[in-house]
């Protein structure tokens, strides 16, 4: 093994990702947006509230406070009121699952319309009911969480750093190798001393220098708007990251391990990094959901990085209480880098 | 005697049921440069990449220093492949000195630069550099690791003859310096100019060997003398010597030059616009398969 070869491949393929300046902004700006995205238009809160239309209705934007509907109902946060001219209109919305609920302003009896197969409707319609029922006759005890509250975007921000780490990892080493091995690069490689692990090592490298200097880019720029809170130390939150992005980057290897085809590798790669966004808990909790998906789930590596990382950053956990995460997303990285490198080849 | 530098014996390469390569056999030897010539399709460049050991034979053996290749192999040779990419977003001057870095030994900065006249490109990013220089860096990065054996696959496919030129006059310096070079052509003239010995490949064989005068003298004795048809006012069963007809004129294959003239004359047959060319390594390959090199 040579040090100075695996340099040489570094340095060439870190120029690459610097000189290339349309991808390499993008890296840097695609996280950027998304968060930027959901702090300023929604606040930096969770955006799945309820949209409640009405009719008949003059505009679209209706003051709730100075319709007929009953002021319990109204008064219910995260409820959105959007006025249409008649029930047609709102009905072709409501199909269309543009609102969730529909409702006669003109009606005594409180008409209202909803999709039997709408779980939001369902809600609403609870609500709406519950607004029926006069004030003091509601059951329970409420107790509000004591302590300092976790915004959406602390929970989501982990989540958009590691899909962008999952992407450039799967993109940037899987698709360019096949790219590489395609138009003849790797052929010219594989005439020099140069070995396969010496190759794929460097790549590895350069792919997590990459992605960790990339995360702390975006991190540095992302905290001056949006002042995150991290319980944790910030030492630990790297290292998880880093071991994120050798695991993500090692699933990258394994798939460009052979085949020429840039569009099948591109198909590949969406198969694989589609389902890990949705059930990786980036976007939203898999708690409720069916078992096998949550049993499937935990063979994905993002889950296992989004959970370390988020124990630390909102929970305050030591990187001891997440070894349990990070053990997996190594047993990953090795699986996938022995694969790969048994089954690389130059030029098949 | 010496110990060849190279040799190749009875190599086969098998796709499927088609033998790319079949059973192919030669010897190279040091501060030579020897040519595979053969029209598109013969086998040359699957040839070469075996040797390369760029792809496993399917049968044969190959002997570099007269023992089976080793693993510092890699580290003796250096290669120009027909079609390759350079790394993206690096000039010309940075791709010399990566692949300077993958090897042990080197071959001075300078010198590649200088007998590959890079000087001016060498800021010059990949991707901006023309045809001609591009083919002048891979001959560069072929020399990289001061190999004792060159392989060039097509070096001046796709060039201007003015940049072939240019390249055959590079390749020329390097075997000068006492390189051994393998190169495969479909081009006669290259393969003349640069090769002390050359194979003529055709559908996977070697149909003949030996240096171009060599071959020529072999499989073409004498010339040919070439006339407008409507010279040949008589019967053309009445020429006395074997002709076939090409783009309207009459070509005759003779012995004597002298002599063929001479019966022409006999038969008052009009000499004006007439032609006598000596045979090539293009006439060596059409009497042997009856096809033109690039048919």
């Amino acid at each position: 093994m040579s040090w100075q070869r695996m340099w040489a491949m570094f340095k060439a393929r870190n120029y690459e990702f610097f000189r290339d300046k349309a991808a390499f902004g993008w890296n840097f700006l695609f996280p950027f947006l998304i968060i930027a995205g959901f702090g300023i238009i929604f606040g930096g809160r969770d955006y799945s509230g309820f949209k409640v239309g009405v009719f008949p209705a003059a505009a679209e934007k209706v003051v709730a406070a100075e319709t007929n509907l009953p002021q319990r109902f109204i008064e219910t946060k995260h409820l959105e009121f959007i006025g249409f001219k008649s029930l047609e209109e709102g009905l072709e919305k409501l199909r269309h699952h543009k609102i969730d609920f529909l409702l006669r302003l003109d009606s005594p009896a409180g008409e209202y319309w909803l999709l039997d197969s709408s779980p939001k409707g369902y809600i609403v319609e609870r609500l709406f009911q519950a607004g029926l029922i006069p004030e003091g006759e509601a059951q329970g005890e409420r107790v509000e969480v004591q302590g300092t509250q976790i915004r959406y975007i602390d929970w989501l921000f982990p989540g958009i750093l590691a899909m962008n780490m999952m992407f450039s990892s799967l993109w940037g080493v899987g698709y360019i190798i096949v790219r590489y091995r395609k138009n003849g690069v790797l052929k010219r490689l594989k005439a020099t001393p140069l070995t396969a692990f010496e190759y794929l090592t460097a790549q590895a490298l350069s792919r997590i220098f990459l992605l960790m200097f990339t995360l702390v880019v975006v991190w540095i720029g992302a905290d001056l708007l949006f002042s995150f809170r991290v319980a944790g130390s910030y030492l630990d939150l790297f290292i998880v990251f880093a071991f994120g992005s050798l695991s993500l980057t090692s699933i990258g290897l394994l798939l460009a391990a052979r085949g020429i085809s840039e569009e099948f590798t591109s198909g590949a790669l969406n198969f694989i990094a589609w389902p890990m966004m949705f059930l990786s808990e980036v976007w939203f909790s898999l708690e409720g959901a069916p078992q096998w998906v949550r049993t499937f789930s935990q063979i994905l590596p993002l889950t296992h990085l989004l959970k370390a990382a988020r124990k630390i950053m909102n929970d305050g956990a030591s990187l001891m209480e997440v070894s349990s995460e990070c053990l997996v997303m190594l047993g990953v990285t090795l699986f996938c880098l022995v694969l790969g490198a048994l089954l690389f080849s130059w030029n098949e | 005697m010496a110990i060849p530098l190279l040799e190749v014996k009875n190599l086969v390469k098998r796709y499927g049921t088609v033998n790319a390569v079949n059973g192919i056999s030669f010897t190279i030897s040091r501060g030579t440069c020897f040519g595979l010539l053969g029209p598109n399709g013969a086998g040359k460049t699957t040839a070469l990449e075996v040797i390369e050991d760029i792809i496993p034979p399917t049968s044969g053996e190959i002997l570099y220093n007269g023992a089976p290749k080793s693993p510092t192999f890699r580290e003796d040779v250096g290669i120009q492949f027909q079609h390759t990419t350079l790394l993206n977003f690096m000039t010309v001057g940075e791709t010399l000195l990566t692949f300077q870095k993958l090897y042990r030994e080197v071959e001075s900065f300078d010198y590649m630069v200088e007998i590959c006249k890079l000087r001016e490109i060498l800021g010059q990013m990949n991707n901006k550099i023309s045809g001609g220089q591009a083919q002048r860096l891979m001959l560069a990065l072929a020399l990289v690791n001061k190999p004792k054996l060159i392989f060039l696959d097509e070096p001046s496919t796709g060039l201007d003859p003015q940049a072939r030129r240019y390249l055959w006059e590079i390749i020329r310096g390097i075997k000068e310096d006492g390189k051994t070079i393998v190169l495969t052509t479909h081009s006669m003239d290259e393969a003349e100019y640069l090769c002390d010995e050359i194979a003529i490949m055709d559908h996977g064989r070697i149909i003949a060997q030996g240096s171009p005068p060599q071959l020529i003298n072999r499989y073409c004795e004498g010339g040919t003398i070439s006339l407008p048809r409507e010279n040949v006012v008589a019967s053309l069963d009445d020429l006395p010597l074997p002709y076939r007809e090409e783009n309207g004129r009459i070509v005759i294959m003779t012995d004597k030059v002298n002599t063929g003239i001479e019966k022409l004359l006999a038969m008052k047959i009009d000499l004006s616009d007439m032609t006598v060319h000596s045979p090539d390594l293009e006439d060596v390959f059409l009497n042997l398969t009856g096809r033109k090199l690039r048919d």
